[in-house]
């Protein structure tokens, strides 16, 4: 013991001559702070405008986050500025924890549908300059949240999954280099279907799957009608997949309040979907009786 | 730990395609992607898939305009093999339900594209990628293919002889980005990345914040080399303020380019006399940013693609979803004005060096899509070849992974086909910093797979532990400095001063990488972490980028040196070969292969 106390004034010298790594690092980490510090003051003066942010927090593991908060950032405004773009702005200047999904900035991947406003949206096609500020930054209602913005998108998935979304058709051509022929009317019919990005955002607006988790839910539905609507699959598929749509859980839970439809960042007319699929099960229902 | 026949890292368009390859030959295989499946940067592509279909067009047609297109620096047997089996990729991916844009008699559309000598692109609207990225992920449902999604890779478990094509691969670490839980996966037959492209490496690019340059970055430091880096597509159709990309399908559908003077600049200033717009897409990008140089810019920074002359009823149809980009992220209604655009990274050509199987020179270990260079693109990408790239590359390194291939490869890889050396002095030094950063594994051939795949996952844990529990800079720093001098230095137009201070800056990039860590200290899906996993990526590619385009002392395809104005043959029809070697990197060449299944190609002067 007293050998370990003599020798500690020793290491302590040997460190001002030459500072450990770790002393390195934290002296470096304090330099960035306070030139970042000097940076953001410099953005936020140069900005004309400022624009605040209030996002939501939640870490189930980290001590002062257990509690959901929000959190309010001030962050420089420019012409085009994005939620997205905000956001990444307050994670890379103040708080590297901040935790949201994003990848193609464009409206293709459905990673960052969010609660902006009140409202489900994509965070990269949204325009700061269109909100009303201070802008609130919410994860998407009815569904868990894993941390911060990021819910848990199991449940969506195994919906969509639940529908059989693939392609199926009787026969395809026997030419190696043949395809099937679809005419340009049928490929119109499904052509909105097919835009959906797998965002979640009309499961989360819908006040029946809220209610019901069992519900397929608008996204899943309208992939079923992807397939039922394709003239490229046989007559009995789009019947089983009529089935699959009519179960206790399926279209008929649908009150066509059109909150999917409006909250759609692709515009696919969701409930005109669903409606339409309600009436080809009635249809088929009346070709058996 | 986790156990398949063949593991799939990345799963965008030839991830999916290697995966549903790979077991239709009969392999337990999964798919391990830092993302979900439909997030993949494949659903960004927009313009189509070039495949020799009509009666009137031929596969050799295909491959004469790729290997023009590539300036010459594309392997012939890639080549040829891309060429042929694209045309049954596309009709296979019609079978499987792909929505393609139609004729009125209900067959496939075809549009012209930039360098093709026939109209042979097929296409789903301006939306091309989302379509083929859903349809394959539903064909990936259909068969029951495991999916490990928002598990991100960071490491290959391969043994560490010391010539890398004595290594073999078995297997990969990833981390569970939800939980925190780092394992490893033991794959019995082979490791396919297929991670993408590396946009991330600059400021202005198309890609998306998750492309950076994982798999590439990975293979390189357990012995693939990069080949051919230098060689970087920049789209000439990006919105300025976003780098949103502008499909080439706007200019093949008729879409025009002016000047600030209202000029059509393709023609008036004579940068391609024949094929104007729709010359190959380097061209157009130096068209544009030559007329900026020259004062002729809009705002100094961007022209005008125009399409109102199209007609709104044409537009809807074909180009719908460019009217939203414009719409949502320039605020520009490209119905009622012209667009603007300005040339943005968009595209790698060079990647992990693979043969024709996709197959590098590491037993076990594969690589496809953007990542890979096998090399079919060279020095230049025609437009409309990327996605059937990743249905004929994938589908080949699934069939090789899973023992269904019995052909030998054509194209040689690892240090047994190298040529000659760069015997230059590199600005800045190279590779590691220090010695910290071993292969794999201790005691190479004689180790099992499960004990390779121990000591990595060890390594990773090491690794996440240090980010974690030490104080530290913030990883965002270190690659907005990478970003920040690859765009000012390494860009369409190239000068050697630049170059050389793009080394030295990604040189301090990398020595504060030494001192970063990660501020959030949750398991849970903890971005920071990964975030500066991945800009150590950035840095690696970064450096075989500018080091490459330095020691290419020519003008061919999209590589563009301000003292070097020709393509020199004579010396330089060969790839560049960049190899981590242990820390301490080595430049190489290897000759290009020009003797195709039919005849040998004839590099001629590249026109359009």
């Amino acid at each position: 013991m007293s050998t370990k106390i003599e020798e500690k004034p020793e290491t302590e010298t040997e460190a001002d001559e030459q500072t450990s790594p770790g002393e390195q690092r934290r002296e470096l980490k304090r330099e960035r702070a306070a030139e970042r510090e000097q940076q953001i003051q410099e953005e936020l003066s140069e900005a004309e405008e400022t624009v605040g942010i209030k996002v939501f927090r939640f870490d189930p593991e980290v001590a002062d986050k257990e509690e959901p908060r929000f959190d309010s950032f001030t962050v420089p405004f420019f012409r085009g500025m994005s939620v997205l773009d905000a956001l990444v702005y307050a994670r890379d200047t103040y708080d590297s924890s901040l935790t949201f999904r994003h990848s193609c900035r464009q409206a293709v991947c459905g990673s960052d549908a969010l609660f902006i406003n009140g409202r489900q949206r994509l965070a990269c096609k949204t325009q700061v300059s269109d909100l009303e500020w201070p802008i609130r930054i919410e994860p998407l209602p009815h569904q868990d949240v894993v941390k911060d913005l990021v819910v848990d998108m199991e449940h969506f998935y195994e919906q969509m999954h639940a529908v059989e979304p693939f392609f199926d058709p009787d026969e395809t051509p026997d030419g190696e280099l043949e395809e099937q022929r679809q005419t340009p009317e049928n490929r119109e019919k499904v052509k909105l279907s097919t835009r959906c990005i797998w965002c979640g955002a009309c499961m989360s607006s819908c006040n029946i799957a809220a209610g019901d988790n069992e519900y397929l839910g608008p996204a899943a539905i309208n992939k079923a009608y992807r397939f039922a609507m394709d003239e490229r699959e046989g007559e009995d598929r789009k019947q089983e997949r009529l089935r699959i749509v009519e179960q206790e859980h399926g279209v008929w839970r649908c009150q066509t309040q059109f909150s999917c439809t409006e909250v759609c960042p692709k515009d696919i007319p969701l409930t005109e979907h669903i409606q339409e699929l309600k009436r080809e099960a009635v249809k088929s229902n009346l070709k058996f009786w | 730990m986790y156990e398949h026949d063949v593991i799939v890292v990345g799963a965008g368009g030839a991830g999916l395609r290697a995966a549903i390859e790979a077991h239709e030959e009969g392999a337990d295989v999964a798919l391990v992607t830092k993302l979900h499946p439909v997030r993949s940067h494949t659903g960004a592509a927009e313009g189509g898939i070039n495949a020799a279909l009509h009666e009137k067009d031929s596969w050799d047609l295909h491959a004469y305009d790729t290997m023009k297109g590539s300036d010459y620096l594309g392997d012939a047997p890639a080549i040829d093999a891309f060429a042929k089996e694209a045309r049954h990729e596309v009709i296979q991916l019609e079978h499987w339900g792909m929505p393609f844009s139609r004729e009125e008699d209900g067959t496939v559309s075809q549009r012209p594209f930039g360098g093709l000598s026939h109209p042979r692109t097929t296409y789903a609207g301006a939306e091309t990628g989302h379509h083929l990225l859903h349809t394959m992920y539903e064909q990936v449902v259909k068969r029951g293919i495991e999916v490990y999604d928002e598990w991100f890779v960071t490491r290959l478990a391969v043994t560490d002889e010391s010539n890398p094509s004595d290594r073999t691969c078995h297997g990969c670490v990833a981390y569970e980005i939800a939980t925190g839980e780092l394992s490893g996966f033991y794959a019995r037959d082979g490791v396919i990345l297929a991670t993408g492209g590396l946009g991330q490496a600059f400021d202005h690019t198309t890609n998306a914040i998750a492309c950076t340059g994982d798999g590439q970055a990975m293979a390189y430091r357990a012995g693939a080399p990069m080949e051919d880096m230098e060689f970087v597509q920049f789209h000439p159709t990006t919105l300025p303020s976003t780098g949103v990309l502008i499909s080439e399908g706007v200019r093949g559908e008729g879409g025009i380019l002016y000047n600030d003077n209202e000029e059509r600049l393709m023609y008036e200033y004579g940068y391609a006399n024949n094929d104007g717009e729709l010359a190959s897409r380097d061209v157009v990008s130096r068209a544009e940013l030559t007329e900026v140089n020259e004062g002729r810019g809009i705002e100094d920074e961007y022209v005008h693609l125009d399409m109102r002359h199209l007609g709104e009823e044409r537009i809807i149809d074909r180009l719908e979803n460019i009217l939203h980009l414009a719409e949502d992220f320039e605020g520009v209604d490209g119905l009622d004005e012209p667009m603007p655009v300005k040339p943005g990274q968009h595209y790698q050509m060079g990647g992990t060096e693979v043969d024709e199987y996709g197959h590098s020179c590491v037993d076990g270990l594969y690589a496809v899509g953007e990542c890979a260079c096998y090399s079919l693109h060279g020095a230049n990408r025609l437009g409309g070849n990327a996605l059937p790239e990743l249905l004929v590359f994938g589908a080949r390194a699934g069939r090789h992974a899973a023992g269904a291939v019995e052909e030998e490869p054509e194209i040689p890889t690892g240090p047994g086909a190298k040529s000659d050396d760069w015997d230059e002095e590199s600005p800045a030094e190279l590779g590691a910093v220090d010695a910290t950063d071993p292969i794999a594994a201790d005691g190479g051939a004689v180790a099992t797979p499960q004990e390779v795949l121990e000591q990595a996952v060890e390594t990773e844990r090491e690794r996440v532990e240090t980010l974690m529990e030490r104080d530290g800079i913030n990883h965002a720093d270190v690659r907005a400095k990478v970003q920040k001098t690859m765009t000012e230095n390494v860009n369409v137009f190239r000068e050697e001063s630049n170059l050389k201070q793009a080394l030295k800056d990604i040189r301090e990039a990398r020595e504060e990488y030494q001192n970063v860590a990660v501020a959030d200290p949750s398991r849970t899906y903890n971005t920071d972490l990964i975030h500066t996993i991945e800009t150590r990526n950035v840095i690696d590619v970064a450096e075989a980028i500018a080091l490459g385009a330095l020691a290419r002392k020519e003008f061919r395809g999209a590589h563009w040196r301000k003292q070097y104005q020709e393509r020199r043959d004579d010396e330089y029809l060969k790839h560049t070969l960049y190899a981590w070697n242990g820390g301490n990197p080595e430049l190489y060449y290897k000759p290009v292969i020009l003797e195709g299944h039919e005849e040998k190609y004839e590099p001629k002067v590249r026109s359009y």
